[in-house]
């Protein structure tokens, strides 16, 4: 399977009367946009902002980051089975708005959303404060229950995605990178001395809006499976997740996810990237066991030597990361885990749920319980008033003028295990 | 050595002066002994008092072995 | 100008080697030994106003008053740093070292700083609780100790924040301290991957938790119907020794037969273990490897029998690794002759 990827990019996100993209600059008309999410009849009342690296603005809070692409050639259409119909993606040629993002806000659990801060210390710690973000705060209306507020913004963030998307379908892209997966049996032919290696995405799937989804499918419905590099970068996996902010996937992680663009960058090079791995985190012993079993088994049929196996969450899902490297290791198959850490504020605490020795290859994104402080914003995009009972939040975390103590967990992003970022601890 | 002794099955006994590295290696029956250079003697006592002082701790030797333990444990008298 | 005390052994002292081990704690004024690269390090930032020096089995073995009369030495300087070390491998070297550092941290509340080789007992014992810089294993490494050491320890002293393990050179402390690396996670989650499957060398970013804790085994039943056997890291050998044990960094262990031999003397057995004065051992090696009292209980019927044969090696710097696996493959040979149980006896 075989993708071009053609990036362009944005330097500077604006309103106008019309949405077009423009020397570097995407121009949104706020209207469309607005009226894009109320379509959605759980939605009152919808405002559009814009944030831009370098402000003093504070997005908080955050439930998902999503970068506009569209399918240029080739079957099916972004965010497939969610959006667009269930047709095979990851072939044929896509183009992507680099740069830019739609976030999308929302008081939905209160406490399991995050923090992006576009300047300051707190920036450096999300990716995402170095984007040209279209921000959607939407008012669900009286009595929408949670699940249905997730997902009606959950649809709002993918509607206006698209549409930006829409405005890249004919433009000349900056760059275009070329990914391509072969056959096993092809694979294996091409590079016969080159080391096998797989990637085992975990998806959080314990439910009560943990939840993530495979061509529209919940995650901790299905059995381990799997699934070509590319159809990821066409959406195939999209977010529908309100767990701690630092370390859960967004669909922008998904989309851009770290390790199949390095697993690339090294194909046919030191190894050869044979597929991805998708496995869930349910909240059952049973489910974990069988998943995990499943993972182990099915690098053992694709005959791998190694594996990358990344994460999402923290606490329960521990224990699938470790089933996950402990099987894959009695196997014979090498494996190296991205996580990241609870070490306690002090950072001498235990710092995973779980552990076992033949997890000897680990790479962490850092602890998430360091304290740090945010100073004040000029502007909050969102609700600041939410910053005492997000996750890693506490009683006094929002001082009177503005700036906000708490763990690094309220940050988007922050810790992420796909190790997008170079955050680290040791 | 004292560790892969234990794992493979036989109950051993730890003689040896500086404890906290014996506890930091793992081992789980310890006696402490006289001094680095002489554990089980002292050069400054008679050839019979010294072998009192061997008696003695290898009499400690053999009750650390006869104990049931669940956990390191330090066999000071 | 920042003061600094130094503490150090009678060999960096060039007082002598293990023969010189039990001379007491000396002060004197200025620098000594490895100072001279500290205080070129330090420039014109710090100054090391005096040297302790003291013998390794000394402090060993008179902890308590040690202790008392080095801090009494410190005090008197009211430094704004202690510098122990670095003491490479040498064990009691790095007991001490840590020992004194942290006595001298919790005694006078003044910053302190040790440097050692990573399986230097010293290391483990107190990397949690002092800086501990991790070292090369012999003094060749000097240079590139004191490279390390130096700026932890001027940050230290002016009180800055220290960052993570990784990037000042101590050693992991449990303590978990954030930073930024200089390739995202993924990229470096496959340069691991790379290293681990080319059978390379890789480092893990968080290690495990230790788990290598062995349960007890259960007690002997009936001592005196026992088969006990003689295992030591001491060094005991025949004279001459005949397998060509090394003195540090063993590589292998010894197998000696003691069937009828009811005591070990001068004239038999002496130590090859280079990391503790000799003299008392080759006097009576009995002191080291009891064989003469282990027979009078074995005759008085308080054991049932001494196993023929007993093992030894030499602990002195010899990698964990190997001695590991010489215990791996000699504690089959001990099940495989009915051993009931094992005194081991260490330096």
């Amino acid at each position: 399977m075989k993708l071009e990827l053609g990036s362009i990019f944005i330097k500077d996100i604006q309103f106008a009367a019309e949405s077009k993209v423009e020397n570097e600059t995407l121009y949104v008309n706020k209207e469309e946009v607005r009226q894009i999410i109320l379509e959605d009849q759980n939605f009152k009342s919808a405002d559009v902002e814009l944030a831009k690296p370098g402000e003093s603005i504070r997005i908080m809070p955050v439930k998902d980051v999503i970068e506009p692409r569209v399918k240029v050639q080739g079957p099916g259409g972004i965010f497939p089975g969610m959006v667009n119909k269930v047709e095979t993606v990851g072939s044929g040629k896509t183009n992507v708005l680099k740069g830019a993002a739609v976030v999308t806000t929302g008081k939905i659990v209160g406490f399991q959303e995050g923090i992006i801060d576009m300047t300051g210390p707190g920036a450096e710690y999300t990716p995402f404060s170095q984007l040209n973000n279209l921000v959607l705060v939407c008012e669900p209306i009286d009595g929408l229950k949670q699940h249905e507020h997730e997902k009606a913004l959950r649809f709002a963030g993918y509607k206006v995605a698209i549409y930006l998307g829409e405005l890249a379908r004919n433009l000349t892209p900056d760059v275009v990178e070329t990914f391509e997966t072969p056959s096993i049996i092809e694979g294996f032919k091409m590079y016969p001395e080159l080391p096998r290696v797989a990637y085992v995405l975990m998806l959080q799937s314990q439910g009560l809006m943990h939840d993530t989804y495979v061509y529209g499918v919940d995650a901790k419905q299905s059995l381990t499976t799997m699934i070509y590099p590319t159809e990821l970068m066409d959406g195939a996996i999209v977010s529908g997740n309100c767990v701690s902010a630092c370390d859960k996937n967004t669909t922008y992680h998904h989309l851009n996810n770290p390790v199949i663009h390095d697993l690339f960058a090294e194909h046919g090079k030191t190894l050869n990237f044979v597929g991805v791995i998708i496995t869930n985190e349910n909240v059952y012993l049973a489910d974990k066991e069988r998943s995990s079993n499943w993972s182990a088994k099915l690098a053992e049929f694709l005959g791998v030597d190694g594996v990358i196996i990344s994460q999402e969450g923290f606490g329960n899902p521990d224990t699938d990361l470790i089933m996950n490297c402990k099987k894959i290791e009695a196997k014979g198959i090498k494996t190296v885990i991205i996580t990241d850490e609870y070490a306690g504020r002090d950072g001498s605490s235990q710092s995973l749920a779980d552990a076992d020795a033949s997890a000897d290859a680990v790479v962490t994104g850092g602890n998430a319980n360091e304290v740090i402080e945010l100073p004040p914003m000029d502007k909050i995009v969102g609700y600041a008033d939410v910053a005492d009972i997000i996750a890693g939040g506490f009683d006094g975390s929002l001082h009177a003028d503005g700036s906000i103590t708490a763990e690094l967990q309220v940050i988007t992003g922050a810790t992420n295990e796909m190790g997008f970022n170079k955050l680290s601890a040791r | 050595m004292v560790k892969e002794i234990e794992r493979a099955g036989i109950p051993v006994v730890h003689m040896c002066t500086v404890v906290p590295i014996s506890l930091t290696v793992g081992a789980n029956r310890i006696v402490p002994t006289i001094a680095i250079p002489h554990p089980l003697g002292n050069p400054s006592l008679t050839m019979e008092e010294e072998k009192d002082i061997r008696r003695n701790l290898l009499t400690k030797a053999l009750k650390a072995l006869e104990t049931e333990i669940t956990e390191q444990t330090v066999f000071e008298k | 100008m920042l003061k600094v005390v130094h503490y150090i052994n009678q060999f960096f002292a060039n007082i002598g080697g293990e023969e010189m081990a039990h001379v007491p704690a000396e002060v004197r004024e200025g620098i000594v030994g490895p100072g001279l690269a500290f205080q070129q390090a330090f420039g014109e930032e710090a100054e090391i106003v005096a040297t302790i020096i003291c013998g390794d089995s000394y402090f060993n073995e008179n902890l308590e008053e040690a202790k008392q009369t080095i801090i009494n030495m410190v005090k008197k300087y009211s430094p704004d740093l202690f510098i122990a070390g670095p003491a490479f491998n040498a064990g009691r070297y790095g007991v001490a070292c840590g020992t004194i550092a942290m006595a001298v941290r919790d005694e006078l509340n003044i910053p302190v700083l040790s440097g050692m080789y990573r399986e230097n007992p010293g290391a483990d014992m107190f990397k949690n609780s002092i800086y501990v810089v991790s070292t090369k294993n012999s003094a060749a490494g000097m240079r590139d100790a004191v490279k390390k050491m130096a700026p932890l320890a001027l940050k230290l002293a002016k009180g800055e924040k220290v960052g993570a393990s990784a990037e000042e050179g101590y050693m992991p402390n449990g303590k978990r301290v954030n930073f930024f690396e200089k390739e995202r996670g993924s990229r470096r989650a496959v340069n691991m991957l790379i290293k681990k499957l080319n059978g390379k060398e890789f480092e893990t970013e968080f290690p495990m938790p230790d788990f290598d804790r062995v349960d007890p085994n259960p007690a002997v039943k009936d001592i005196t119907k026992a088969k006990i056997a003689l295992v030591t890291s001491g060094g005991i050998v025949p004279k001459g020794n005949p397998d060509h044990i090394e003195s540090s960094s063993a590589s292998k262990y010894g197998k000696y037969d003691i069937d009828g031999i009811m005591d070990l003397t001068e004239a038999d057995f002496a130590t090859a273990h280079g990391g503790y004065d000799p003299v008392y051992a080759n006097l009576d090696p009995d002191r080291v490897l009891p064989v003469d009292v282990l027979r009078e209980f074995e005759k008085e019927g308080k054991i049932g029998s001494i196993h023929r044969y007993f093992y030894t090696t030499v602990g002195n710097g010899t990698a964990v690794k190997n001695s590991k696996a010489f215990a791996e493959e000699f504690a089959k040979e001990l099940l495989a002759d009915g051993v009931d149980a094992v005194i081991l006896t260490s330096t």
